[in-house]
């Protein structure tokens, strides 16, 4: 009872990263809570029979499996009702979910059948106690969810002191991932999916669906070359490509630079875009806007080009170098190979 | 064929265009310097009804949105752009709500509205960027949701087929009406105003404008109804107080912080070859790149 639970997405019976990202945030909190660690995995019998191997090592004591070949893909009602029924038996104080398509789509849903409250795209979740003086009431370790809000320009801290489960969601590549024990095993608990879902939470049925492999995969990459607006042009975007290509980096660009067409959505970097923490980030005519340092302020060392001396973006930078990308990228390219064995 | 429209719509601050101005010392965003805008992704809510209207007919779009006296504005505007009708829901009772609060409040007003074969919303808002509200109603409704929207694909036959915008991909789905449907900014854009519609509602007015303004035509009001725009509080939908505003929101907010980076000592180079190569080797000689 009381425990802190993670609803895991489940694609093609690989766990999505961001549900293993909110496993150990998880591990974490259920630790200083001193409270067990549940995971919910729903899905089609294929997609559930590699899961426990991608699950208890990040410290899952509990792993609810719901078996059933209509809960892939994903629908929002047959997971809800899983997701309702479970709480109401199990009285969760903490439940967990990825700020994705799938976890905005039912987050929502839950919190509003059990009447709880939710908190959207989280990027720090830390436990804490709340005095409410006109109350004068004060609650013991609540879940603090801070989030961005306002487009990025604020940052607040919300608190669920009455309702449970207390609920947020986290955007992929905001908490780290790591394995808390390779050999962790927890208990795993199969339902019978007949007593969570009706027969009429099949009403919404999927006629068609193209799901690609993303091909970039710079959240991982340990540097990233990233572009903005100031690049100019999809062709000097290729500067770019050359020097990721010498260093065996991932290029990475800013939301001016996709909206320009320079480069794809899926490199963009920041608050609606990823997350990123790599050992080394250069950001090459890019200036700074809030939007973009949330998602890449926790790089190891940050080098900036920009031809504007006071960009924002160089005041958290550990290298600032004032000049013009066309200018700048190929000597870098050049010394590179010069100097490297 | 015709259906019954509902479309969410909340005004908002800009906050694409936060200026260092709209950022009071202590923090906090000062609401007042930013312009009051339809939230962006709602204008994409209103073209797929639109869309649905000028396939279909007789169909009727009504706009509700819940807010401040001024949020009126977002009612003619809906006007302008070939909405039949404008609901607001204004109360000092709601201040405060957090998304399910407004879900119920936004619900209580669409049961009072009473038909409706779609409810049409945004995605998300740009000021409490949380994307809840949608499927929040839709629960509360008891209907399905379909969340992402990029296109109404069909609709009719008691059903809708709809075209969803995924990270990596897109989906068709198809779902008996009603339905909460959620369109994404990725889908069309707003049709401009209407220069006719312009005219037609210019002095659209909720009775709370009308009696603030001294306006000598105002038997105007009795001759075209259309033009009294429809004001509802928390009694006239019959809502249940505790469950609106602050008392019906579970969520608190705690505090609120101005976003801060920690600045770093930064080493300042040129782009002379000297300093890059200096560089170069550094990062190498440190095994950070190589
Ligand atoms: C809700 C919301 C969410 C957002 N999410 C994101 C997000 O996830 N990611 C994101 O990046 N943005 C996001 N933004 C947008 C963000 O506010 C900025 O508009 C954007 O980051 C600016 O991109 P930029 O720095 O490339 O462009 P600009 O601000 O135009 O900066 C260009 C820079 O290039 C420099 N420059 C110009 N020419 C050269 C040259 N030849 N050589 C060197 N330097 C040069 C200029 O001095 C300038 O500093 C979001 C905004 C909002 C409102
Ligand atoms: C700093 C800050 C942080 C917040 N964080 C949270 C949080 O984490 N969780 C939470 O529950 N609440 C939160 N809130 C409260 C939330 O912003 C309000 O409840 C708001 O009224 C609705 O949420 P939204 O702006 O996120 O709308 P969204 O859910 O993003 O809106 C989606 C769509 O719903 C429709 N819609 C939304 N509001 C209205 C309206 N008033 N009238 C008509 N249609 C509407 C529109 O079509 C809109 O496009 C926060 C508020 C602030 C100021």
């Amino acid at each position: 009872m009381n425990n802190l639970f993670v609803y895991l997405e489940i694609e093609d019976g690989v766990v999505a990263d961001v549900s293993q990202e909110l496993l150990t945030k998880g591990r974490s909190l259920a630790g200083q809570l001193d409270c067990k660690l549940e995971a919910i995995a729903a899905g089609s019998v294929a997609d559930l029979e590699k899961i426990e191997g991608q699950v208890f090592p990040y410290g899952v004591d509990v792993l609810h499996l719901f078996k059933d070949d209509r809960l892939s893909p994903y629908t929002t009602l047959p997971h809800t009702s899983i997701l309702t029924e479970l709480f109401k038996k199990e009285q969760p104080q903490i439940c967990l979910m990825g700020a994705t398509i799938i976890g905005r789509d039912l987050g929502p849903r839950v919190s509003s059948l059990l009447g709880s409250g939710l908190t959207a795209d989280c990027t720090s979740l830390e436990i804490g106690d709340h005095e409410d003086r006109k109350a004068g009431k004060t609650y013991k370790n609540l879940l603090y969810q801070i989030r961005p809000a306002f487009g990025g320009n604020i940052v607040a801290w919300i608190i669920n002191p009455d309702c449970r489960p207390q609920m947020a969601t986290v955007r992929e590549g905001v908490m780290k991932k790591e394995i808390f024990d390779p050999y962790y095993k927890g208990e795993t608990v199969e339902h019978n999916v007949a007593d969570y879902v009706k027969e009429e939470d099949f009403v919404v049925s999927i006629i068609d669906r193209h799901i690609e492999k993303s091909k970039v995969n710079i959240k991982n990459s340990p540097i990233i070359v990233s572009g903005g607006y100031g690049v100019g042009s999809k062709e000097n975007f290729q500067l770019l490509y050359q020097l990721a290509d010498v260093l065996g980096a991932e290029v990475g660009a800013s939301r001016a630079a996709v909206d320009a067409g320079f480069t794809e959505h899926e490199r963009q970097v920041g608050q609606t875009g990823i997350t990123v923490r790599p050992k080394v980030y250069i950001a090459c005519g890019i200036s700074g806007q809030i939007q973009h340092i949330a998602g890449m302020q926790d790089s190891s060392i940050i080098i900036s080009i920009n031809n504007d001396p006071n960009a924002p973006i160089n005041s958290i930078a550990d290298y600032v170098i004032t000049g013009e990308i066309e200018k700048v990228i190929p000597k870098m390219i050049k010394y590179y190979k010069k100097n490297s064995k | 064929m015709a259906f019954n429209i509902i479309v969410l719509a909340k005004q908002v601050p800009d906050t694409r265009n936060v200026g260092k101005d709209a950022m009071k010392a202590d923090g906090t965003v000062n609401r007042a310097a930013l312009p009051a805008i339809f939230n962006p992704e709602d204008l994409n809510a209103m073209e797929q009804a639109l869309d649905i209207k000028d396939r279909f007919p007789g169909s009727t779009i009504t706009v509700l949105t819940m807010g401040p006296g001024r949020a009126a504005e977002i009612l003619r505007e809906g006007l302008f752009r070939g909405a039949d009708d404008g609901v607001l829901l204004t109360d000092r009772a709601f201040a405060g709500a957090d998304t399910l609060a407004t879900s119920y409040a936004l619900s209580m007003a669409i049961r009072k509205i009473g038909k409706f074969d779609i409810i049409i919303s945004g995605r998300q808002a740009i000021d409490g960027d949380t994307a809840q509200v949608g499927p929040q109603v839709a629960e509360k409704l008891g209907v399905p949701q379909i969340t992402y929207a990029e296109n109404i694909e069909k609709i009719g036959n008691g059903k809708i087929t709809v075209k969803r915008r995924l990270e990596n991909g897109v989906e068709v789905v198809e779902c008996p009406l009603p339905v909460v449907v959620t369109v994404n900014g990725s889908a069309r854009a707003c049709r401009p105003r209407n220069a006719k519609l312009l005219l037609k509602y210019k002095h659209a007015k909720t009775v709370t404008e009308r009696q603030a303004e001294n306006i000598d035509y105002i038997d105007i009001y009795s001759s075209r109804p259309y033009l009294n725009l429809t004001e509802w509080s928390v009694d006239d939908v019959e809502a249940d107080k505790v469950q609106c505003g602050l008392s019906g929101s579970p969520t608190k907010v705690k505090k609120i912080e101005n976003v801060v980076f920690q600045a770093k000592e930064s080493r300042h180079l040129t782009d002379d070859d000297v300093d890059i190569e200096e560089l170069m080797k550094e990062l190498i000689d440190s095994h950070t790149i190589g």
